[in-house]
């Protein structure tokens, strides 16, 4: 080709984030081109007719963090967003008993005063100090990490607000921040409930995508997300895409195509082209090469550095880094078609919990004792798992009368011991049927179709290392400027001209966005205003 | 569903206009009848008898009850009689109030703790190291509050024996109404004569019965809280999350008060011994506290030449206000009302207020922010004591 | 004549508090319930002629300033280095011998991986200069990073500038190393399961945490802190057990005016006005003084020792959340002969110092899950030190004291402790001991098993728990004991805390007490 166009940027990867970072650079008039190894955009975050009739959000199944400011600054509700509530979560108890939470605050208070009324107001307080938590720690997700061994001007500037940031928190309110950072979800959660059912539910949402039991410490931190929605104004903090998740995507790419962005799908890239040091383009399997002043990774980092990037073009320090990045992909996904709904035995019948979460967290011991299977290399025989009834949502997800169920499960090591086989898979697909069967019998006889996720699986449709939903644990040391490597956690690398905008960047994890834009902002030489001051 | 209390049987055939509210996980009346006014009327004209169930109530009992106490409330708990009853806020370590309500001493190791919000969680933290038993009784004690002119006499017809006529301001007694078993308490929300009956959940409507048959001579009325809000604001009694924000719900400290800054400093006994927020308490009253809580009254001439000026009356609401409305002076705001109504009684419109301390004594003049079509506008107002109404026979 | 102090408990903490305030003139009076002095770092006289470091076998770090400031050399402390500082003898014969001659630890790591040898003294700079860090921070009270007092200001800045002076990589490495697992430090340098495992095992000394936990390395690091690179495990042993610590402590405070006075129990402090004015003792017995030192763990000192409706509910509620969950059980042997390791047959000055019989991190993280849901580790981790081999008067000539260190026997067993599950535990040691040296149990003469809740009944040992508070992430620097009380005063004006709940905590001989003993108020 004698005149290929020449772009400013290339984005590698059509997920969330890699569209987000389009649709903000085509705003500011940069001429995009977005490059999908796959047919369909979304990587994890993608709606697909599993089987006849029935609609999956095959991956990534609810929505919660996705940044407000993304939403209103590309006009996402006119490309087709539409969050739909999901406003309770119910956990079958062993005992036929169960626990439930729901939108209305009076009705959660009552219904924990069953379980305990010491809970019951503790709950309240605990939902406060969160809301503390989630508006200290709000600043820090919006903003470009510094880099705390720089000198820059920029840095200790960053530094210091970041420092006064923390100051103003106080005496009060600093420790707990600092012991979500460092306390297991267990321990933190025995300082506020007595219900264990209470705080196994909880903590469960504490281990989501990590490589860590509730009683590890380390997993206060997530708790958190939980909070994080509601004070950005989005009531109802979690929601279920009209259409399945896809369709988050599929608003962002209209967005970005209307702003001007190209996308591509079918695309792989085999590799970065680098030359003398800057990234020109890529090179495309079929061998296409495609220029560009800037090339954006979506990708996680270790494909990004150690697959689409020629080793010898790395500093030593960055390329041992980027190893040691641990991803440890621990959950799998079970979809499936139903004829009718699982009748659960704590709450007979067709009712308000087949329109929220169910939660199988049915005790601490439990959670703890599924991640005990994982450390050693098995999938959990009685795993944690979070369900949702998409088509009790949005009824067309499933043929009229008919059901598609989401299960989320936890833990199922990547590195499980001898490998992830057909038959493992299979097995791994029973050990879950089982599991929510004990809770809800009929379930087996209304299986039409399933279809079992292993994170190995994830790995290889999506691309995500290890099958890591989150490009990479959220882990204390893998965080803020440590994300994913110390100096780069700015979105640069240390190849000019190619960055990184993927979840395994700061703040990264679940469907946010963030990470895409503030990767643009970065690379419009904007991230200054991100951080709340006007230096750069 | 919200829970109905155990009086639902009798209020839900009265509610003409399907009026309910929540209270604490309750659904109660704002008002039985399609407007308040005959409610309202009741409570300063003959009887209102208001369902009051939804209080959390808080049995504290055993040797350290009243060590208990007095290490929660900033009252001298210790000092109370049995059968006495004390109003008191409590508070933090910091000296800010948590909640308010009523301490009822009903035997030497026992006592009655009602509040706003639940404490249980609060009293359980403060019993490290006391001999106590704390029992939530809200949901199996019912209560009902019999107010107006008429309250006593009506009582004097129900209640078994004779005597209760001579219960006096504060104070509480075992009594059976018809055989049945209740408390009486001479206290209220009303700031007029009344009384407070306390009974187990399942004989409350038979009580309710008993003081409706009793009551109707004298022209017993049953109120919701429309009717409650207006007598309690010409009483100047303040409201928990209207008036001000407990320390344990505050996002921001500007969010916190102290006893002293919303009219409680009377009850904050300084000298007894510890109890939680003393030390900082101490310190405010030494330095004085920056707010005070006061009542202002509008000028109607005011408020009629500005209404005029757009060609209209002075138009205001029936039912009492619970916004944040600011307050003025010299072209700066210094304060903020957080409650008001028109009162029928007093025909003044009144509103319970934070100042800033130097702006606290009765008189001084401030501006107050009135909407008049859709317009922002400052009516002249005046600080005034509180109450604002407070009638002989609810202490005699 | 008042009393300017009153220090309760005469452990290393409550010496060294009582000793550097009389030092300063001050007239200071310990009060001990026990007979002996010591504490939890007591020795004593189990049996006839034998000495055992009864619970604690381990000073830790002691600091150099306490040990001139105090003269403690002057009052009969003798410091001993041992040959190796940690030996793990495995049970295929081979063993793995580190010490601070880190070639020679390089050539006993070669045996097992020539990359981990390869790797070893470039691991040892990395955590040695972490460490220094750590020590230094060790030596002055928590920096607190909320607070706005322009001293505090200072020393934080004081501090950032230290934490650069560590370079770029310490930085870092400081940043991501401490949140970190030991499993995943270990695994990110080293390939051997026998070395891992011997580090691991110190990285979750007294904690309620296995090595996949997070927060696991930074226990590598505080149990190194203050040795010499390389020198993990034993890197100080006192001659004449760690008792002989608390015996040049008093003697130190006594010179210097001090009083100590033993089987003294302390009922209560007496609280007067919102102050501690003194103490009244079990027998009755009133003394005031104008400070009062507490070195009981802080759960103890404010739900037992003082009238708790004088404080605040939401301090007594964080202090009723410090987690000193009881994770170690002590097995102290008299022994008829010198113990005789298969693997460590002829080596010279092996059984010296820290001995830990072969673990692997997989190993240790069971014997954690076994412990986390209520049960005694089915194969527990051991850490043996045979002190008489420093000091023959411990023992009758040609005897010896074995103590051992049993991880974890956990305080809250599922179906409690007995009579019966103890001595079923000393069984269940000694067959694991007898894996390694097969000869051993037939030289036993005398067996001791403390639970963790006979650490809790004699030692007063908050449920069994060596550090007064584990060493976790969360119970650390300004967060220990608890936030805002880190600088050893507490909300009643004239109580101090000066034991290992507060910072520098379980592991720095004597470094609570030292800083307490700097924070009290005469004024």
């Amino acid at each position: 080709m004698a005149s290929a166009p020449r772009y400013d940027a290339i984005v590698i990867g059509g997920g969330h984030n890699g569209l987000v970072n389009a649709a903000y650079l085509a705003r500011a008039g940069r001429k995009v081109l977005v490059l999908e190894r796959r047919p369909v955009v979304g990587g994890a975050a993608v709606s697909e007719q599993v089987f006849p009739g029935f609609t999956f959000s095959v991956f990534s199944y609810v929505v919660s963090l996705l940044r407000p400011e993304i939403i209103r600054d590309l006009d996402l509700p006119r490309h087709g967003l539409q969050i739909l509530p999901l406003e309770s979560t119910v956990t079958p108890m062993e005992n036929g008993n169960y626990l439930s939470a729901w939108g209305d605050h009076d009705r959660t208070r009552r219904e924990l005063y069953r379980h305990s009324p010491r809970d019951a107001e503790a709950y309240d307080e605990f939902g406060r100090l969160m809301h503390h938590m989630a508006m200290a720690v709000r600043p820090i997700l919006g903003m470009i990490p510094p880099d705390p061994t720089s000198l820059s001007p920029r840095d200790l500037m960053s530094l210091l607000r970041l420092g006064r940031h923390f100051q103003s928190l106080g005496a009060d309110k600093f420790p707990w921040l600092y012991k979500l950072m460092t306390m297991s979800s267990a321990d933190f959660l025995d300082e506020w409930f007595e219900t264990d059912v209470l705080k196994a539910t909880k903590s469960a949402s504490g281990i989501i995508g990590t490589f860590l039991g509730p009683r590890s410490p380390g997993s206060a931190y997530v708790l958190l997300h939980h909070y994080m929605g509601e004070i950005d104004g989005a009531f109802r903090a979690w929601g279920f895409q009209k259409g399945g998740t896809g369709g988050i995507s599929d608003a962002i790419a209209s967005a970005a195509r209307e702003l001007g962005a190209e996308i591509r799908t079918d695309a792989p890239v085999a590799r970065v082209l680098v030359k003398s040091g800057r990234a020109t383009g890529v090179a495309l399997e079929n061998g296409d090469e495609l220029h560009a002043e800037a090339v954006v990774s979506g990708l996680d980092p270790r494909r990004t550095f150690l697959q689409l990037v020629d080793p010898g073009e790395l500093p030593t320090e960055f390329a041992d880094a980027i190893k040691r990045y641990k991803f440890r992909g621990s959950s799998g996904k079970v979809n499936l078609a139903l004829s009718e709904l699982p009748d659960f035995s704590c709450l007979p019948g067709v009712g308000a919990h087949h329109r929220g979460a169910i939660s199988i967290s049915p005790t601490m011991a439990y959670v703890e004792r599924a991640y005990d299977d994982a450390k050693y290399g098995a999938f959990s025989r009685q795993p944690y798992m979070d369900i949702i009834f998409p088509s009790m949502i949005d009824p067309g997800m499933a043929p009229p009368g008919r059901h598609v169920m989401s299960i989320f499960v936890q833990y199922a090591p990547y590195n499980l011991t001898g490998g992830w086989t057909d038959a493992r898979r299979e097995a791994f697909g029973d050990a879950v049927i089982d599991a929510v069967a004990r809770f809800a019998p009929n379930l087996k006889r209304a299986i039409l179709h399933r279809q079992v996720l292993t994170p190995a699986d994830i790995e290889r449709i999506t691309g995500l290392t290890e099958g890591n939903i989150f490009q990479g644990e959220l882990a204390l040391h893998q965080l803020f400027f440590l994300r994913p490597a110390h100096q780069w956690a700015r979105y640069r690398s240390p190849i000019k001209g190619l960055w990184q905008c993927g979840a395994g960047t700061h703040p990264g994890g679940g469907i946010m966005g963030a990470s895409g834009r503030l990767a643009a902002l970065e690379m419009l030489g904007m991230g200054g205003r991100a951080n709340g001051g006007g230096g750069r | 569903m919200l829970k109905g209390t155990p009086l639902f049987a009798r209020t839900a055939p009265l509610m003409e206009g399907q009026a309910w509210r929540r209270w604490a996980g309750y659904t109660v009346a704002s008002s039985y009848e399609l407007t308040h006014d005959r409610e309202y009327a009741a409570i300063r004209n003959a009887a209102a008898l208001l369902d009051i169930s939804p209080l959390y109530k808080y049995r504290i009992g055993g040797k350290d009850a009243g060590r208990l106490l007095d290490r929660v409330v900033t009252r001298n708990v210790a000092a109370m009689k049995v059968g006495q009853v004390g109003y008191t806020p409590w508070c933090d370590a910091h000296g800010k109030v948590i909640d308010d309500g009523t301490v009822s001493r009903l035997g030497e190791q026992l006592f009655r703790l009602t509040s706003a919000e639940p404490n249980m969680r609060w009293l359980h933290a403060n019993s490290a190291g006391l001999t106590v038993t704390v029992d939530d009784v809200s949901e199996t004690t019912a209560a009902l509050a019999l107010q107006g002119p008429t309250s006593r006499d009506i009582l004097g017809k129900v209640v078994d024996g004779t005597g209760i006529g001579a219960l006096k301001f504060f104070r509480v007694t075992d009594a059976t109404v018809r055989g049945i078993p209740v408390q009486v308490s001479r206290t209220g929300y009303t700031g007029d004569l009344g009384y407070e009956l306390w009974v187990d959940a399942p004989r409350a409507v038979a009580l309710w019965d008993a003081l409706v048959e009793a009551g109707t001579p004298y022209g017993i009325t049953p109120a919701g809280i429309y009717a409650l809000d207006l007598a309690r604001i010409e009483a100047g009694l303040i409201m928990l999350d209207v008036d001000y924000i407990s320390a344990h719900r505050a996002l921001i400290p500007a969010q916190l008060s102290s006893p002293f800054e919303i009219n409680l400093g009377w009850a904050v006994h300084l000298d007894k011994p510890f109890f939680v927020g003393q030390r900082a308490l101490a310190a405010e009253q030494r330095e004085g506290a920056t707010w005070r809580f006061v009542g202002i009254e509008t000028e109607w001439e005011s408020l009629e030449r500005l209404f005029a000026e757009v060609g209209l009356p002075p138009r205001l609401p029936t039912v009492a206000w619970r916004t944040s409305v600011p307050l003025y002076s010299d072209g700066r705001q210094v304060g903020y009302a957080t409650s008001g109504c028109w009162s029928p009684l007093l025909k003044r419109s009144l509103a319970l207020a934070h100042v800033e301390a130097a702006y606290a004594a009765p008189g001084t003049p401030l501006l107050i922010e009135v909407t008049v079509e859709h317009r922002r506008k400052q009516a002249a107002a005046r600080v005034s004591a509180l109450p604002f109404y407070n009638p002989e026979r609810k202490r005699t | 004549m008042t009393l300017d102090a009153i220090v309760i408990g005469a452990g290393l903490n409550g010496l060294t508090a009582a000793a550097s305030l009389a030092r300063r003139g001050r007239k200071v009076l310990v009060l001990e319930r026990r007979a002996t002095i010591g504490g939890s770092h007591a020795t004593e006289e189990v049996f006839p002629g034998f000495r055992f470091d009864t619970v604690s076998h381990d000073a830790g770090w002691i600091a150099p300033s306490i040990v001139r400031t105090l003269e403690l050399e002057r009052h009969g402390l003798k410091l001993v280095t041992p040959g190796y500082t940690l030996v793990s003898p495995q049970s295929d014969g081979g063993h793995l011998a580190l010490s601070p001659d880190l070639a020679r630890s390089a050539e006993s790591i070669r045996r097992h991986s020539a990359a981990d040898a390869a790797a070893w003294p470039a691991f040892c700079g990395r955590m040695h200069r972490l460490t220094s860090f750590l020590g230094m921070l060790y030596e002055r009270p928590a920096p607190i990073p909320t607070s706005t007092a322009p001293g505090d200001l200072w020393s934080l800045l004081a501090l950032g500038r230290r934490a650069r002076a560590l370079g770029r990589e310490g930085m870092i490495d400081l940043l991501r190393i401490l949140p970190m697992s030991a499993a995943e430090l270990l695994d990110d340098w080293f390939e051997s399961a026998v070395l891992k495992g011997a580090l691991g095992a110190l990285s979750v000394r007294g904690i309620m945490q296995g090595p996949r936990s997070g927060g696991t390395a930074f226990v590598l690091l505080h149990r190194h802190a203050g040795a010499p690179a390389g020198a993990f495990g034993a890197h100080t042993v006192v001659r004449g057990g760690v008792g002989a610590l608390a015996g040049a402590l008093a003697a130190s405070a006594s010179a210097s005016g001090a009083q100590v006075r033993t089987s003294a129990s302390v009922r209560h402090v007496l609280i007067e006005g919102g102050r501690a004015t003194g103490v009244v003792l079990d027998s009755g017995e009133e003394i005031r003084a104008r400070a009062v030192l507490s070195s009981a763990d802080v759960r103890q000192t404010f739900y037992e020792l003082v009238d708790t409706t004088a404080l605040d509910p939401e301090m007594l509620r964080a202090v009723g959340h410090v987690r000193q969950r009881g994770a170690v059980a002590k097995v102290n042997l008299a022994l008829s002969a010198t113990p005789a390791f298969r693997s460590l047959a002829g080596g010279d000055g092996l059984l010296s110092g820290s001995i830990v019989p072969g673990v692997t991190l997989d190993e240790l993280e069971r014997a954690y899950d076994d412990a986390k849901h209520g049960g005694i580790s089915r194969r527990a981790s051991l850490e043996i030190r045979i002190p008489s081999l420093h000091d023959g008067a411990l023992a009758p000539a040609g005897k010896h004291v074995m103590s051992v260190r049993v991880q974890f026997a956990p305080y809250r067993l599922a179906d409690g402790w007995t009579a019966a599950r103890r001595e079923a535990l000393g069984d269940q040691v000694v067959a694991a001991l007898a894996e390694h040296a097969p000869s051993l149990p037939g030289t036993i003469l005398r067996r001791q098993v403390l639970t963790p809740l006979d650490l809790e009944t004699e030692y007063r040992l908050p449920e069994g728990n060596l550090a007064h508070g584990e060493l976790t992430l969360d119970q650390i620097l300004f967060m220990r004991p608890v936030a805002g009380m880190a600088r050893y005063k507490t909300p009643l004006d004239g109580l101090y805390l000066c034991g290992a709940s507060s910072h520098p905590g379980d592991g720095v001989a004597g470094g609570a007490g030292w800083l307490a003993a700097k924070a009290v108020d005469f004024a």
